[in-house]
Formats: structure tokens, C-alpha cells, sequence
């Protein structure tokens, strides 16, 4: 029996295709695409301020009320973080990519793997907590600045005003340094498979015709790491476009655009709203790749 | 005598306890068609690697045109190198990729373009320049490999097995190829294979390199016709190797000799044997038809066995084959014994 299902089906591959494929197609289509519809369709729908019902019926009232100037303000500010959060990942990362994939032996490969991926064992929330600690006003950093004297040094950072505020646990530069500390695993490992992926063979070639380390980097390493950057700085740029714990912990009042949805949708109930605010990040997602395309980062894929 | 191209000198590579490349001295001519070649693992491409710049001699010097270049990166020598996979860069079409060394030195785009267009018509392939590496075929890459190297007019190219991964027609063409754009162009060319052939076809001299050592020197015929030792009479074609018992019945001495399969003439049992030749009794155990020739393993009386190589002249398969079991005589001139020591 067993033999003639199987014969069965490998004389029609085409279904063997269709059943493999059916359930991560009906996750897919009905979980992932189904509450992105659903939510788009909420976002046209609107809040009668009066009764706080949805109101069912299609209007653009929600997206006049999301493209107000504050709600712009929180758009501009959430896109500038992740942009540096992003670019200070990349920073950080590409050196130690560089080295794990070209100098690291395989016993140190192996360390810096565990190393880079241990944090991703725990849990967020404890880790991002215990940076509340660090970060506190009388944490590991002010209290380290006591010690060399470099109290005074903080708090004239401190008194600036986009970037400081009473503390660096209560700031926007206490939520970069949790933003980049939390995401920088994810840029670190695609950037480091792509390192890995360019053949020795190449970088000899280049320094035989001529180029100098620094040209090689330029016009071999560089391109062709590229997209391993892309690929980390999609997860890094988009995780911080949604994330509204790390804001709501270390920031001061200013919102972020996960603070903002959730404050719509779960304390004031206004989902259209909230959709509406969802929908930010994701055109904002869809022009990133869009100017990733441009330059280039998916023409090796 | 013209001025040597590369000159090695005592030089000496260790990884660790491994002696890739030991106590080498070597000189390759200005403008000659140098081949290393050897089995893996001899050292041949560590001592073009060396040449190149991208691993450096434990001990020992180099020298370029009489320039000491043991200590200098690769981008300061003018040798080029056609890699073993190509090492086209995936993210650039062919035009760029060709022209990288220009645009390394700074030479502007319209020039660069021109020469790009003349290298490209080198090497046979006209209008490529706009594609990518990977449109192209195994041949077409290594011709753009060749044409990326020599438009940097180096004084010395070095080939590392560019040959290795086509067939065997591409690989026929491509010899010739190679051997005419060198006279064309009229540089040292390091060609380093494993294909003893290969080197037989293009060489104008060759290295034999075993374990680290270089086991002899000179030009095609003197490798085949006088191996310098056992080593190199059994890499470079195939050799019957003779010593002991076996090579006293035949020659009268204990002493090793070797003898090229197709020197040995199969004869009829109990023939005649002239005053100039050795021969040696024995029954034909095994016959392998192979178009061209015919190759016996002839099983000596008292132990030994030799094998022996016959154009199929007059003779078809089904001949060969009544060859098989028979006793026969074995007869070759004794000029064509080579003492090989060891």
C-alpha cells in the first residue's frame, strides 16, 4: 500500500510539489498577507470619537489625522534612529565580520560565533532591563565616570537637548546605545556570510594587477559585501522601526512609532489609527529596498 | 646569455613542519615558456605563489630582472597571474574586469576602453565586453583571465593550471593558443600543471618538482628521453622501472633501469635477437584496446612484469586480442635503457 502511494507520487511530481508546499502557503497566505490586509482595510476605517466604535466604512479621515505634524515629527524622529542605529551597526560590525571571516582561525571562528549569537539565547526583555541598569544615574556608567573623574564630561553631554536629558537611561542616546547593543548580532552575521562567500582567489587577483589593500577594499571587498550589509541593515533598520520597548524604557517623552501604535491601539482603542501608524514603517521599508535595489545590493542575488 | 626573468636562490618554504618548497635555486630565461610541473602537493604552485608575492619565502631570495623582490606585496611586481578559477570578478562585466589594472593606475576611461578592445580581439572575443563572467562559458573566462593579465604588459606571466577545468578539445586549442600569443608577444611565461603533456606540448623548458625539490630541469625531450630519476621517469609518460633480480637476467646488472612501454618491441617466442638489443621472455596476461595503440602487460618469465605499447598500425581489434595468453619475446635496442639509479 505504502509502495503504491509513494509510486504514485513520484510519478507526479507536481503534486508532490503542491502538498509540500500547501501548509507553509496556507501560514503564509492567511497569517502573514491575511493580517496585513486586514490591517490595511482597518486603516481606511475610522473612530467615531463620540461612541469609541469603529466605524466601518471607508474614508480617508484616519490618514488626514495620521499626517498631522506630530505624528510626522514621530515618523521623521523613528526613521533617524534606525538610520543610525543601521549605519553605527555597520560600523561595528564590518571589522569584526572582516576578521571572523578572513584571519579567524576555526577555533576562533567558532568562539566569536558563540560570542556574537549568546545574547540572542537570553531574553530581550531581561537584557534590555539589565541595560537599565548600566545606564542608570547611579549605574555602571555614571558611576565609572566618578571614578575618572569624567562626571563632568557627562553631564555636559547630558545637557544637550536632542541627546541628553536626566540621565543616559532616560535619553535618546541611552536608546541608541540599547538599539545597537540589541540589533547588532543581525548585522553582524549576514555581513560575515558574505565575507565569507568572496573567494581568496579574488582579492589576490586584484593585488596582482595593482591595486593597493586600501583599493582592493574599495573595488572588490566592498561590492561584494554589500549585500550582506543590506541584508543586516533591513533587520536593524526595520526592528527599530517597530520596537516600542526599548523607547518606552530609556526614552524621554518623545514618541517612537511601536510607542505611538500601541498607545492608539491598546490604551485609547483606536485601531484604524493605530493601522494607519503600522502602515508607516512599511512604505518607509518599501523605499529603503527600493534605494537598496538602486545601488545595486541585489544584483549578485 | 640572455638575462634570466626569475631567479631563485636557495629558497626555502615551510608551513609549520611542512616543507612545501625546499632549498629550490632555479632560473627561468628572459622570454622563455617555463613549465613547473609536478604531482599535488610538490611545491609547484607555492614557487609561483612566491613569484606572484602572495606567499613569502621562509628563506632563501628571489629576484625579478635582477631586482630582489622576496619581501614585495604583489602589487609592487610586474607579474601578472591567470588564477587556476579565473578570479574574475563577479560584479563587474568583462570590459572592467579586463581593464582593472588600468583603472588601478589611473589611466582614463576612453583609453582604458581602447585597450580593453584590442585585448579582447587577442583573445578572440570581440563585443564580450558588456557581459557579466558568469554568462560565460569555461573557455571564454580563461580567455578573459589571460586578457586581464597581459594588458598590464607584465615582464613575467604566471599560470596557475588554467587549464585544469576545461575539456579535452578546449584544452588541445587552448595550448596552442597560449604558445602562439607568447611567441606573438614574446614574454616569460611560468605555466605550472600537473599535466605532463601539457608541459610536453608548450614548454620550451621544464621543472620537475617532487616534495618540495626540484628533481630535474630541461627541455621536453631531455625530460622524456632522460629522466634524470626514478621520480621523473615514472611521472613524465609512463616508465617500466626495472631493478633486482629482474634486471640482472636482462641486462646482466643489479642496476635500475627504465624503459618507455612503447620502445619495446613484441616479438614471437624464440626470435631471433640482435647484438644492439635486450629481451626478456614472457606471456602476455592482459590486452586493453585503445584505438590508437594497444597496451599488453607482459608477465616475465621468473617474476617481473612489463608494459608495452603498440600502435595499431595494421592491426585491428580483434587481432589484438589473440595476443592474449600467448608467450612472447620482448625486444628493445639497448640505447633506450636509461640507469636511473635509486
Amino acid at each position: 500500500m505504502l509502495q503504491r502511494i509513494s509510486t504514485y507520487l513520484y510519478l507526479r511530481p507536481r503534486l508532490i510539489l503542491l502538498l509540500l508546499l500547501l501548509p507553509p502557503l496556507i501560514w503564509f497566505l492567511v497569517v502573514y498577507i491575511g493580517a496585513l490586509v486586514t490591517m490595511l482595510i482597518n486603516s481606511f476605517f475610522s473612530l467615531d470619537s463620540f461612541t469609541g466604535q469603529v466605524v466601518r466604512q471607508f474614508t480617508l479621515q484616519t490618514y488626514a489625522k495620521l499626517l498631522i505634524p506630530t505624528n510626522l515629527q514621530i515618523f521623521y524622529r523613528t526613521t533617524l534612529m534606525a538610520l543610525t542605529v543601521t549605519i553605527a551597526c555597520i560600523i561595528i560590525a564590518f571589522p569584526l565580520s572582516y576578521y571572523m571571516a578572513r584571519y579567524a582561525s576555526p577555533r576562533m571562528k567558532t568562539f566569536l560565533f558563540l560570542a556574537v549569537t549568546l545574547p540572542l539565547w537570553s531574553s530581550y526583555v531581561v537584557r534590555v532591563y539589565s541595560w537599565k541598569l548600566i545606564l542608570a544615574q547611579e549605574g555602571i556608567i555614571s558611576w565609572f565616570a566618578r571614578l575618572l573623574h569624567l562626571d563632568g564630561l557627562l553631564n555636559w553631554y547630558l545637557s544637550f537637548k536632542l541627546l541628553g536629558g536626566p540621565s543616559l537611561g532616560v535619553s535618546l542616546t541611552g536608546v541608541f546605545l540599547v538599539f545597537v547593543y540589541i540589533w547588532l548580532p543581525y548585522m553582524i552575521l549576514p555581513i560575515q556570510t558574505a565575507l565569507e562567500r568572496v573567494p581568496k582567489s579574488l582579492i589576490e587577483a586584484s593585488s596582482d594587477l595593482g591595486a593597493k589593500p586600501t583599493q582592493t577594499f574599495r573595488n572588490v571587498i566592498l561590492p561584494l559585501a554589500f549585500p550582506g550589509v543590506v541584508a543586516g541593515s533591513i533587520f536593524t533598520f526595520s526592528l527599530t522601526l517597530g520596537d516600542f520597548i526599548v523607547p518606552s524604557l530609556f526614552g524621554n517623552s518623545s514618541f517612537f512609532i511601536g510607542k505611538a501604535v500601541l498607545t492608539y491601539q491598546g490604551t485609547s482603542g483606536n485601531i484604524p489609527l493605530a493601522a494607519a501608524f503600522t502602515m508607516g514603517p512599511i512604505v518607509i521599508m518599501i523605499v529603503y529596498l527600493l534605494i537598496a535595489r538602486r545601488l545595486g545590493a541585489f544584483d549578485a542575488l | 646569455m640572455s638575462e634570466s626573468a626569475v631567479l631563485f636562490q636557495n629558497v626555502s618554504r615551510h608551513f609549520g613542519d611542512v616543507k612545501a618548497v625546499d632549498d629550490v635555486t632555479l632560473e627561468i630565461k628572459d622570454g622563455e615558456f617555463f613549465s613547473m610541473l609536478g604531482p599535488s602537493g610538490s611545491g609547484k604552485t607555492t614557487c609561483l605563489r612566491m613569484i606572484a608575492g602572495f606567499d613569502r619565502p621562509t628563506a632563501g631570495q628571489i629576484f625579478l630582472y635582477g631586482q630582489d623582490v622576496s619581501n614585495l606585496p604583489p602589487y609592487e611586481r610586474s607579474v601578472n597571474t591567470v588564477f587556476q578559477d579565473y578570479a574574475l570578478f563577479p560584479h563587474m562585466n568583462i570590459g572592467d574586469n579586463i581593464g582593472y589594472g588600468l583603472m588601478i593606475k589611473g589611466i582614463e576611461k576612453k583609453e582604458r576602453m581602447k585597450q580593453v578592445e584590442e585585448m579582447l580581439d587577442l583573445v578572440r572575443l570581440p563585443g564580450f565586453g558588456h557581459r557579466k563572467p558568469s554568462q560565460l562559458s569555461g573557455g571564454q573566462r580563461q580567455r578573459v583571465a589571460l586578457a586581464r593579465a597581459l594588458i598590464n604588459h607584465p615582464k613575467v606571466l604566471l599560470l596557475d593550471e588554467p587549464l585544469g577545468a576545461l575539456d579535452l578539445k578546449l584544452r588541445q586549442q587552448m595550448q596552442v593558443e597560449l604558445k602562439s600569443i607568447q611567441q606573438r608577444i614574446g614574454i616569460t611565461f611560468i605555466f605550472v600543471t600537473h599535466d605532463q603533456e601539457e608541459a610536453l606540448t608548450m614548454s620550451d623548458r621544464i621543472a620537475v618538482f617532487n616534495e618540495g625539490k626540484i628533481e630535474q630541469i630541461g627541455t621536453p625531450a631531455e625530460i622524456y628521453e632522460h629522466p634524470a630519476s626514478p621520480f621523473v621517469a615514472g611521472f613524465v609518460g609512463t616508465s617500466n622501472l626495472v631493478s633486482g633480480d629482474v634486471a640482472k637476467r636482462i641486462t646482466g646488472s643489479e642496476a635500475r633501469f627504465s624503459i618507455r612501454p612503447e620502445k619495446i618491441h613484441l616479438g614471437a617466442a624464440n626470435g631471433n635477437v640482435d647484438e644492439d638489443m635486450f629481451h626478456a621472455d614472457g606471456k602476455v596476461r592482459d590486452v586493453i584496446y585503445l584505438g590508437l595503440y594497444t597496451r599488453y602487460l607482459v608477465e616475465l618469465e621468473g617474476g617481473g612484469d612489463l608494459v608495452v605499447i603498440e600502435q595499431n598500425l595494421r592491426t585491428t581489434s580483434m587481432d589484438v586480442m589473440k595476443a592474449k595468453n600467448q608467450n612472447v619475446r620482448l625486444l628493445w635496442k639497448k640505447e633506450h635503457v636509461r640507469y636511473v639509479g635509486g
